[in-house]
């Protein structure tokens, strides 16, 4: 009845588990009953889960990256704390257990935690830097967030029900075959990053598609933001990557559970494949997440230098080419499979040339800053700390590059220093910067700068201390995943790196408080002109947070800064003569109806519970098929509506310009908006 | 399936410029059978690797049966002539015949997923199974998997005949058909794939 599903499967055999499975239970009643008290069930699913809203799944993107940050981010701590005090003992965690922790950090931070911070970002944003009213497939971008979303509970499910893999993130074969891996912690991975993935695959059509034909008029290629540049080349490698890691995944789901043989050692399988096609997504996917972060950092550079960004064409051309060289890299992650010398020179050389791209981005915010009037915000600081801890990440990975030394390197804390120094400050930080810089955009109300400063030291100091270490104790032969060890010189670089960790502890406390102390004092920090920063682009023209449909009138665009142009005219502001109904999609439940089922359908296939994975999958081509009937999605908001809600932004504009002139609080002097006052 | 389920598009009458919402629902739909394309060519890949790793089991030689793949393949591509029949009846705005085509292709679909089930049957009893060697495995998965998209594509001919009837040939059921078109095709011209690089070289 419950396939192989038994009271087994709850952890009551360790009380490091059950602590852990205690904290998800207790986490996710204390949210339920929170709600409960507040009465807030009806405004969560009509205005949120339901919404089709591309600025609310934003929000909702970004909410679940920010909680899975702390759940990758206490795995993390374990891992630094059992690896301090490890040695010539135990430590307090046993190897399975010690596994499955370092295999769902990183399954977490870069499916379910930089995916849906990146993914996030571009919904909030993007359509509104291009002067658009919402994405080109709405009722599709809920779905892609409720599979994300999907996965992400399934790797929470794992804590409590069940084990999670041990067979790291990237689960090579044979070892997460069923030959050795004979429980559900390979299927609970499986089935979470398979069901994510999918969603990844839908929002990469998505963006690409409102990019392309979704515009405003006057905006070609080439008059893009930089940030929307990068969403189009991560939105392209999400389309064309992410259907090899569904192959990869489904492969190694069939070899698992109906006997085949891809991947087994005997029978014909073919182990190798697997690597192969694991990096035939996963490298395009390191760009994936760091792309969007370089649109991110171009944007506040530019902002925060008052300048126009240094070398636009060249960052767009260096933005294109790495997209491309992205897949052409793929085999530097296992050199040492003993592919022939030749191949390896190849993709070794290949891997050096996509550095010359990232280099010339590099060069382009520097001068970007040269003779600017630098204004040292928060997100401005995580691009400068960016700049120059990620110079040093790349010099480290062309050294990777070359194949001989990986033959020394490969599999050592080396590679694990080197891809943290490549992903914290190329990625993470990237997003806290953009957090920080269209938070305001996004509620209406800027962040506490105090906190956000403190964070960023924190998480940059920290950074260096865990990881600069672990580059010493690749040299000195320290493999990585190791649970305990007996080379007392180890030990002070592994302490180091635990307090580095403790740092970065405090940083991310700092951003929890930051975020208190933000809604506290949001009333001092009112975000009234929609421009708290001077902004060059135009999701600064709409009010913040923006009306549901972004833009009353669809704007004009003349040039690269369309919306610094506008102020520069005068006719940012300026009223039009009238306005026009316009057209919205419907919320819907289906979105999260159908991210549910999946959830259930993972869960099922997982436990081999085949009557509900094949009730489930019924029921989710039912809500398909019902939705594919539905001709008439959009509601018309009408002019008189659009009218009240623009008017209600002039007196907020106008009450914005008044504060200025009156000396009031404003993070720097700004001359518009100009005919209010 | 039914990818235009997922599309939305915003349009006002007054304004300029907005492009057409049922091009950007094509060009999604285009996007779509971009990354299967992908999906496809990795398994194709896949199965490049591995067709010769029968660990001792049988091969495509013996398993393969000419009449029964080139059966199939008349199936499919005159599925896709009747399927464009239909189109042009669409286009004609002529409804009954359409449905007529669109039933006929619905037949023809349906005749070449039986004989792909019979022949996985008939395979299983031989103890040719997908999981008696690496080839099986990635015989049954690639072939396997372009059978399931046939499978989907019957239930949505089934759901836009449904639609011709009870909504006409209203312009978002037209879209949703020539999107259905454009999938149909497309699985035609995988399993040429298909039958050039799977069962010809098996039996040869």
């Amino acid at each position: 009845m419950l396939g192989r599903l038994t009271i087994d499967a709850l952890p009551f055999y360790s009380l490091i588990a059950f602590g852990g499975a205690l904290v998800t239970v207790l986490g996710g009643l204390a949210v339920v009953a929170g709600i409960t008290w507040f009465g807030w069930w009806r405004t969560l699913w009509s205005e949120w889960l339901t919404s089709v809203d591309h600025k609310r799944i934003g929000i909702m993107y970004v909410t679940l990256a920010l909680i899975m940050l702390m759940r990758g981010f206490i795995d993390a701590l374990m891992m630094r704390s059992q690896q301090a005090v490890a040695l010539n003992s135990d430590g307090y965690l046993p190897p399975e257990h010690f596994d499955q922790i370092f295999s769902s950090h990183g399954t977490i931070m870069i499916f379910f935690m930089a995916m849906p911070f990146l993914t996030g970002l571009i919904n909030i944003v993007v359509p509104q830097q291009i002067g658009a009213r919402d994405v080109a497939f709405p009722f599709m971008n809920s779905v892609s967030l409720w599979l994300t979303s999907a996965g992400a509970g399934l790797v929470m499910v794992s804590l409590v029900i069940g084990k999670f893999s041990t067979a790291g993130w990237t689960g090579y074969p044979p070892f997460s075959g069923s030959e050795y891996s004979p429980g559900v912690g390979v299927d609970y991975w499986l089935w979470a990053i398979l069901i994510s993935g999918i969603g990844s695959t839908l929002t990469g059509i998505n963006f690409i598609v409102t990019i392309i034909k979704r515009r405003a008029p006057g905006m070609t290629l080439m008059r893009m933001p930089l940030f929307t540049w990068t969403a189009l080349c991560s939105s392209i490698l999400m389309t064309f990557a992410f259907p090899a890691l569904t192959v990869v995944c489904a492969l190694l789901v069939l070899d698992r559970t109906l006997g085949m043989h891809f991947f087994t050692n005997g029978d014909g399988g073919n182990m190798m494949n697997y690597p192969n096609l694991f990096w035939l997504w996963g490298h395009p996917e390191v760009y994936i997440l760091i792309l969007p972060a370089f649109g991110v950092y171009s944007e506040v550079v530019a902002t925060f230098s008052g300048k126009r960004l240094f070398g636009y064409t060249s960052l767009v051309y260096a933005t294109a080419a790495i997209a491309i060289l992205s897949f052409t890299v793929w085999l530097h992650h296992f050199f040492t499979m003993g592919a022939s010398a030749n191949v390896n020179a190849f993709f070794g050389m290949a891997t050096m040339i996509i550095a010359v791209p990232t280099g010339v981005k590099v060069f382009d915010w520097l001068l970007t800053m040269y003779r600017g009037r630098i204004i040292f915000h928060s997100a401005m600081l995580w691009t400068l700390g960016f700049i120059v801890t990620f110079v040093i990440g790349g010099m480290t990975g062309v050294l990777l590059a070359l194949p001989p030394a990986d033959y020394l390197m490969h599999n050592t804390t080396f590679l694990v220093a080197h891809f943290h120094n490549m992903l914290i400050p190329g990625a993470l930080f990237g997003y806290f910067a953009g957090y920080m810089y269209w938070f305001p955009k996004a509620f209406g109300f800027t962040l506490n700068e105090q906190w956000g400063v403190r964070a960023f030291w924190c998480w940059l100091i920290g950074f260096y201390l865990a990881f600069m270490p672990l580059y010493a104790l690749g040299f000195m032969g320290m493999p990585r995943r190791l649970e305990h060890y007996n080379m007392a010189a180890w030990q002070p670089y592994l302490i180091a790196a635990a307090l580095g960790a403790l740092l970065i502890l405090a940083g991310l406390a700092f951003l929890v408080v930051q975020l208190v102390v933000s809604i506290q004092e949001r009333q001092q920090a009112l975000d009234l002109s929609g421009d708290p920063w001077n902004g060059r682009t135009l999701e600064w023209l709409t009010a913040s947070p923006p009306a549901p449909y972004n833009f009353a009138v669809l704007p004009q665009v003349r040039d690269i800064d369309a919306f610094y142009e506008m102020k520069a005219r005068g006719v940012a502001y300026r009223r039009p003569d009238r306005y026009h109904d316009i057209y919205m999609p419907k919320n819907t439940g289906a979105g999260v109806i159908l991210g549910v089922l999946a959830g259930l359908l993972g869960f099922a296939m997982i436990w081999y519970i085949w009557w509900m994975a094949i009730a489930v999958a019924v029921g989710m081509w039912a809500v398909i098929i019902a939705r594919a009937y539905d001709d008439a999605a959009e509601y018309c908001l009408p002019a008189g509506e659009v009218e009240k809600i623009e008017a209600r932004r002039y007196e907020a504009l106008a009450s914005a310009a008044r504060t200025q002139t009156a000396g009031g609080r404003s993070f720097f002097p700004q001359q518009l908006p100009e005919g209010l006052t | 399936m039914t990818a235009d389920a997922f599309a939305v598009g915003g349009r006002n009458a007054d304004e300029p410029a907005m492009p057409d919402v049922y091009a950007q629902r094509a060009f999604g739909f285009w996007l779509y059978l971009m990354s299967d394309a992908i999906i496809f060519s990795l398994l194709f890949a896949t199965y490049a690797v591995m067709a010769r790793n029968n660990a001792a089991g049988p091969t495509g030689h013996t398993l393969f049966s000419l009449p029964n793949a080139f059966g199939e393949t008349l199936l499919l591509l005159f599925s896709s002539i009747t399927f464009g029949f239909a189109t042009l009846a669409m286009k004609a705005g002529e409804r009954a015949r359409m449905l007529s085509w669109l039933l006929i292709t619905f037949v023809l679909g349906l005749a070449f997923v039986g004989l792909e089930i019979r022949e996985f049957h008939g395979l299983v009893q031989a103890g040719a199974g997908p999981d008696r060697s690496g080839f099986l495995s990635a015989f049954f998965t690639l072939v396997g998997t372009h059978g399931l998209h046939v499978s989907f594509g019957l239930i949505w001919i089934l759901i836009m005949a449904s639609q011709v009837m009870v909504k006409g040939l209203t312009a978002p059921v037209t879209s949703r058909c020539l999107r259905l078109g454009l999938f149909w095709h497309f699985l035609d011209i995988v399993w040429v794939g298909i039958f050039s690089v799977v069962y010809l070289p098996g039996i040869l």
